[in-house]
């Protein structure tokens, strides 16, 4: 079937089987940031942002985002660098596999609390498993970012 | 040395990964982002039994689907054996494979390759393939499997290449040794008390996020490209050129940036599926193993069951260990003979400081389970969870502090440790980290255990562990560096950076020695046609084997820069000084920078400004460790969790704090997913029945609140600035230091791991501790 979104800001049409998830698609499209590490929703690599709500591709049918907006980290790039900076900063992002869907899920975060704090962002990241397992330096990383968007600094965070 | 000039520090800073802006940008980096996108989809037809005999396979209905590139069965590989553990020569892991066999010998052995244009389409032909299987009596149980009626490899192509490690088919063993030093039997029997325990963990799966996967091609040249998710590329390049049957010289491999290994992918899992697709049609094809695939059918650690017996005295001295370990290999030999003797060489020597004899002995056995394989720690982990949690009873048993327990028998500096191949702790602060440790987590004012406002019990606990820094007298590794045009160097490096920043903390090294900003090094790795040898990053090696050849290295290239910009200068060599950015005359005035220096270096064959050198090393420094942990007990259902984790390391000079201080806390949650979660579990058929991460849990953000880290390091003298390892010590204490923690809190010893709250709640010492902190139970 046809399928037609927003992706990044772009318009795209895509042909896709009824039972493709949106995942599939976004990999076929090359979204490389977009990751899958497990197949049964517990991992959160492959976490995107639809109509600005953090969801996890790999759970969402492609059909699903018809007529809605899909954005990738590729589409963040701004915010990508100045959040990936912070976590370089900690040397949090080790083999970086788990990132883009990390980073997804904070730049949510950052929309929805900005202000939150270290238990809030532990709760609202549980579903992004990271097996380098740097969860302390990554809530450093997400730390020093948040504090930054609060105090509307954001861009600054990039050194 | 010029009044005032600054060397930068490149050692010691905490620089950022050279990789890390394409890693947080989501750049396709990875082996999949970066295939060809008309690779073939290669799937696996996989057994459903334990232990079977192919009687028949039609896949002619499978053949003739349409975009159906191939099937190849057991009748279409070469009947050649090898192994894909990925060691240096000579392999001590047996040669018991074939690309496919008739003989299935576990739940998950490949039956059949389907290679098509589609994934759908390559899932439709696999469904149409027929096999009768003659099922054969399985061996399940590593303790049954020793000289069991069933033999797993009665072939007669099965083969040793290192015969003296034990190794017998007909018995079902991979590997058999005793080593002994003293009479461990006499110093038992002269003990006041004797610690007689065995202690048991599974098979965890490393569970790294890129799961197992390669692409192949044929290259302009008629060569098979493997660009491949691996630690080992230089041995992928030997195994792949093994099973294929083809001259070495006609493979190349190349590794793109990796998700994660763990020593998962020192195991050459899947590149060998590719390959033989790519070699039989021509076409470019890739395997991206499932998670169901890498839970079930992969590389996990080696499950053992360990037979401690501890003697000591009165006062905490401990006299003598002896150890048994039976490891379960699974159904071939990868990584068996090798394992298992960390599971004594790495734990004995923590108590070298008083000991009068020890003795190790082990089993590694085939079963019908999948394959084990290399985990971080590599038998170390086991092994330390056996003799650290004995240690613990020990203090138990005499009403010791564990701690003072410890510093009357734990290794000290400079002392042979006849348990670790009579090597010498050339360097140690265990002492240091074990004060710090104390310290840190408040010891003193809380051990053994209290109880909070809620009800809820903490329990503290500790352990030590030890590791190695590299394979001493095997490891090896070269770096290139030539100085290129504005005086900026290439590093080329056969070393496999896997997320860890290998290639950043070997440009830190280069920096230093070069004396230049560590952006002046550009890292190019790996490409085995293009990167010097180099066996691989595993075993804790790259740092401080890869580490020293980049130091030798940089010393090379001085000299030959040295020489050509006195030659410049119009002076001999010994009359100028290397300042990192120049070259300028000792005495008086002259100077030529760097640029010009490279420029000369590329006019006219003046010199080649280049050198590559390789390292390896005799002796393999143990990095130490003390860990100790608060656990939080809730009395009502059992559930565990770390409150607190401290881990005081020395691994010698820490050449980036950020990545040091990260391997730790990242090698410390994997320890504590261990010890409190990760339970693989098998059916009675020997199906493995944790198959995802939904059944197999690994730890989330939400499962430790606190884990902190702090270094007290020693200086090594054969590392490169002192340095030695971090990678792997760091994942030794957390399950006996757990373990104990929760017997402080509810007097449940768990001696099979891992600790859940069901095993505490129905065990019948379930009784959680009603103390105020530092309240000791005598």
């Amino acid at each position: 079937m046809n399928i037609g979104f927003t992706l990044n800001g772009q318009r795209v049409q895509v042909d896709a089987a009824a039972d493709d998830s949106l995942y599939a698609v976004l990999r076929a499209l090359n979204m490389t940031s977009v990751k899958c590490g497990c197949e049964t929703t517990n991992c959160g690599l492959c976490t995107v942002h639809l109509d600005g709500k953090a969801v996890l591709s790999c759970a969402v049918p492609a059909p699903r985002a018809a007529g809605r907006s899909v954005v990738t980290l590729e589409g963040l790039q701004e915010e990508a660098h100045a959040l990936g900076g912070c976590l370089a900063d900690e040397g949090a992002e080790q083999c970086g596999f788990c990132a883009p869907g990390l980073m997804m899920n904070v730049l949510a975060l950052a929309k929805e609390n900005p202000r939150a704090t270290d238990e809030e962002i532990d709760a609202y990241l549980a579903g992004n498993l990271c097996r380098c397992s740097g969860y302390m330096s990554q809530r450093r990383a997400i730390r020093r970012y948040l504090d930054a968007v609060a105090a509307g600094m954001a861009g600054e965070v990039r050194t | 040395m010029s009044e005032g000039r600054r060397v930068p520090r490149a050692v010691g800073a905490p620089v950022r990964k050279k990789d890390a802006e394409a890693l947080v940008t989501g750049k396709p980096v990875y082996t999949e982002d970066i295939a060809p996108r008309d690779c073939l989809c290669v799937k696996l037809l996989r057994s459903p039994h334990a232990h079977a005999m192919i009687t028949s396979i039609d896949v002619s209905r499978a053949r003739a689907l349409p975009g159906v590139a191939c099937v190849l069965t057991w009748e279409d590989v070469p009947d050649r054996r090898f192994t894909l553990a990925g060691q240096t020569y000579p392999e001590f892991s047996p040669y018991d494979r074939l690309i496919l066999d008739r003989h299935l010998r576990c739940v998950g052995d490949p039956v059949a390759i389907i290679a098509a244009q589609t994934e759908r389409q390559a899932k439709a032909a696999m469904r149409l393939i027929r096999v009768t299987y003659e099922i054969l009596p399985a061996v399940l149980d590593p303790e049954q499997a020793m000289d069991n009626g069933t033999i797993l490899h009665p072939e007669e192509d099965w083969r040793a290449l290192v015969p003296d490690c034990g190794a017998d088919n007909r018995r079902n063993l991979v590997a058999h040794g005793m080593e002994a030093d003293g009479d461990v039997e006499a110093e038992l029997a002269k003990s006041d008390i004797v610690i007689d325990r065995v202690y048991t963990t599974r098979a965890n799966q490393q569970c790294m996020m890129e799961t197992f996967r390669a692409f192949t091609q044929m290259d302009n040249y008629g060569r098979l490209k493997v660009v491949t998710s691996t630690q080992i590329p230089f041995h992928v390049r030997r195994i792949v050129a093994t099973a294929l049957d083809i001259p070495k010289s006609r493979v190349r491999v190349v590794k793109p940036r990796i998700g994660g290994g763990f020593g998962a992918k020192q195991t050459a899992v899947c590149e060998i599926y590719p390959a033989i697709v790519t070699l039989k049609t021509g076409l470019p094809a890739m395997l991206v193993y499932t998670r169901e695939e890498a839970m079930t059918i992969s590389s996990p650690r080696h499950a053992m069951i360990m037979h401690v017996r501890l003697g000591a005295m009165k006062d905490g001295t401990i006299r003598a260990i002896d150890l048994h370990t039976l490891s379960n290999s699974g159904a071939y030999g990868e990584h068996g003979p090798t394992t298992v003797g960390l599971s004594g060489h790495k734990s004995i020597p923590l108590y070298t400081h008083r000991m009068k004899a020890f003795r190790f002995a082990w089993d590694v056995v085939y079963t019908n389970t999948m394959s084990a394989g290399a985990y971080r720690g590599y038998g170390a982990t086991q092994g330390l969870y056996a003799v650290e949690s004995a240690v613990n009873e020990l203090a138990h048993a005499l009403h010791m502090d564990p701690i003072a327990l410890r510093e009357r028998s734990m290794v000290r500096e400079g002392e042979v440790m006849p348990a670790y191949y009579g090597e010498t702790a050339t360097s140690c602060a265990m002492d240091r980290c074990l004060a710090r440790a104390r310290q840190m987590i408040g010891w003193d004012e809380k051990y053994p255990a209290y109880t909070l406002p809620n009800g809820h019990v903490r329990g503290l606990g500790m352990a030590l562990a030890m590791q190695g820094s590299g394979i001493a007298g095997v490891d090896t590794g070269a770096v290139s560096i030539r100085l290129g045009d504005e005086g900026v160097y290439n590093m080329a490096i056969g070393a496999t950076d896997m997320g860890t920043g290998c290639d950043t903390i070997l440009a830190q090294i280069a920096a230093q020695s070069l004396e230049c900003p560590v952006e002046n090094i550009t890292v190019h790795g790996v490409d085995t046609d293009i990167s010097p040898y180099d066996s691989g990053s595993y075993a804790s090696s790259t740092t401080y084997i890869t580490g020293m050849a980049v130091v030798k290295t940089c010393a090379q290239l001085r000299e030959k820069i040295i020489r050509v910009g006195a030659k410049l200068l119009g002076c001999a060599p010994e009359d100028v000084l290397f300042e990192g950015d120049h070259v300028r005359r000792a005495e008086g005035e002259g100077s030529v920078t760097l640029a010009e220096i490279a420029h000369a270096g590329m006019t006219a064959g003046v010199e080649d400004l280049s050198a590559c050198v390789a390292h390896g090393s005799k002796t393999s420094p143990p990095p130490f460790m003390a860990g100790c942990v608060e656990v939080d007990l809730d009395p009502m259902t059992g559930e565990v969790k770390v409150a607190d984790y401290v881990g005081v390391v020395d691994c010698g000079t820490v050449i980036n704090p950020n990545l040091a201080r990260i391997q730790i806390e990242g090698g410390l949650m994997q320890g504590i997913g261990m010890a409190l979660m990760e339970n693989p579990q098998m059916d009675a058929r020997g199906r493995t029945v944790t198959n995802s991460l939904m059944q197999y849990r690994i730890p989330s953000r939400m499962d430790a609140r606190q884990v902190r880290v702090a270094f007290e390091p020693s200086y090594e003298p054969s590392g490169p600035y002192g340095a030695k390892s971090i990678g792997e010590c760091v994942i030794n204490t957390p399950a006996p230091a757990i373990t104990d923690a929760v017997y402080n809190a509810c007097g449940v010893r768990i001696r099979d791991l891992p600790v859940t709250a069901e095993k505490l709640l129905l065990h019948p010492d379930f009784c959680p501790a009603q103390r105020r902190p530092g309240e000791r139970e005598d």
